[in-house]
């Protein structure tokens, strides 16, 4: 499969390759790791007259500890974040997230910034961006500005990034004690992109009461989102099985589940149920050491 | 327009013009004359096309070859030396880890991920690490075996 016949840029910084998406707009399209954009390029679902390339720009790349926030460049590759112990210790459901996206070789390349900008439905990172409280840095010609994760994901293949606009960074807060964090999915048998996904973060007191429950659902719909009726039947309770079970009934409330090959809306719908209740069980777990 | 680029394939420099849509698989197969690199399902899931890129396993049909200015890139090719199969090569042999061969290039050298990052894998570890390679007619018992007489060839080679 070839692609279509595009101009190739690589700029040596930011402000050169916001100079060019400036001066190309709708004509260009950014390159991190490529494993989402080739793909379509080849397929022809995305034809760009020019592309530009981020490899080139120093310093998007790399994994550091900024006082209690992780902060991962936006073209650290999805086994950078799997294997790196700042994550592993500070914030782990990234870690493993991370690493149950694609395959080994995938995972080499394709990059988190790359995936969380691309939005794809089916991505595994959207839930547990969500979970664990992404915070999305975008640089444009004047300046930085951050966004939220529960503000990032518009719709299909959409977020907050603007035209003009380069993700640079992904800050990460690091969890408190007495947290536990799980993703889980079920994933396509071929593309290993998640039919329906779920990330669950707990934060329990001494006595075991749930102080803190955040939960993504990936997959099911056109976005992931914030299962806010799980939740909300998880906060201020103790996590026996009956509260779990019942909270995670409400996984699909607010999941603008869609039909598609893999499965109907109610199959996708019992999905969520059963994966948001399974990642709390697992986030417990955890949570409780 | 045709761009100038410049990489290291098996230890030789390689240097073209080359349009910018050029997938990295067509320039090593066509350009540089290398079939040993396969084309699969060519939409980043089968791993036929694997070759080593600055020390990772990655999936050549899914990048450009201009991209790859400067790159170390090792093929199926570049792997034997002085003659002498790879251990993991070798152990596709003994233990018949292929039938077809068309996915073999790409496992050994998704295998050589693996062994690289993990030397003394479990049997789980290898199965879910060559997730993003497959087999359609060996199965992958054979597979799974011959990685693991490398590695333990491997092992023994260095102490």
């Amino acid at each position: 499969m070839y692609p279509a016949a595009f101009e190739y840029h690589t700029p040596g910084s930011v402000r050169e390759a916001l100079s060019l998406l400036g001066k190309l707009g709708d004509d260009a399209k950014l390159l991190a790791g490529g494993h989402s954009l080739i793909p379509m390029m080849k397929l022809r679902l995305a034809q760009p007259k020019h592309v530009i390339d981020l490899r080139r720009v120093p310093g998007l790349a790399g994994i550091k500890d900024d006082k209690g926030t992780i902060v991962i460049g936006a073209m650290t590759t999805h086994w950078q974040v799997e294997s790196s112990p700042v994550l592993r210790e500070k914030c782990p459901i990234v870690s493993d997230t991370a690493g149950v996206i694609g395959d080994p070789a995938v995972r080499n390349v394709g990059t988190i910034g790359g995936s969380l900008a691309h939005a794809d439905p089916a991505a595994d990172m959207p839930a547990t961006a969500i979970a664990a409280g992404f915070e999305f840095v975008c640089e444009g010609a004047k300046g930085r500005r951050t966004v939220k994760a529960d503000d990032w994901f518009k719709g299909l293949m959409s977020t907050a990034v603007g035209d003009d606009e380069i993700l640079v960074e992904i800050r990460v807060p690091a969890w408190a004690a007495g947290s536990g964090g799980a993703y889980l999915k079920f994933p396509h048998p071929a593309s290993r992109f998640a039919v329906v996904g779920a990330a669950a973060m707990v934060t329990l007191d001494g006595t075991g009461v749930c102080t803190k429950a955040s939960v993504g659902i990936t997959g099911a719909g056109t976005k992931a989102v914030r299962a806010k009726g799980v939740e909300a039947g998880l906060t201020g309770q103790t996590l026996d099985q009956a509260t779990i079970e019942v909270a995670a009934q409400k996984a699909a409330e607010g999941v603008d589940v869609q039909a598609d090959l893999q499965g109907s809306v109610e199959y996708k719908s019992h999905l969520c149920r059963v994966f948001a209740r399974r990642a709390i069980e697992a986030a417990v777990k955890r949570a409780k050491g | 327009m045709k761009l100038p680029v410049k990489m290291t394939i098996n230890g030789q420099t390689q240097s073209h013009e080359v349009e910018p849509r050029l997938l990295l698989v067509h320039y090593i197969r066509e350009v540089v004359g290398l079939t040993g690199t396969h084309v699969g399902c060519d939409t980043s899931q089968c791993g036929a096309c694997t070759i080593l890129m600055n020390g990772v396993a990655v999936k050549s049909c899914t990048f450009f070859a201009v991209q790859c200015e400067d790159a170390k890139i090792t093929t199926i090719e570049g792997l034997a030396k002085d003659g002498e199969l790879h251990p993991i090569q070798q152990g596709f042999w003994e233990k018949h880890g292929l039938q077809c061969g068309f996915c073999t290039p790409g496992m050994i050298l998704a295998a050589w991920q693996i062994l690289d990052r993990t030397p003394s894998p479990t049997e789980e570890q290898i199965r879910h690490q060559l997730e993003g390679n497959l087999c359609r007619c060996t199965g992958y018992h054979n597979i799974v075996k011959a990685i693991q007489w490398a590695a333990e060839n491997m092992a023994t080679a260095k102490k």
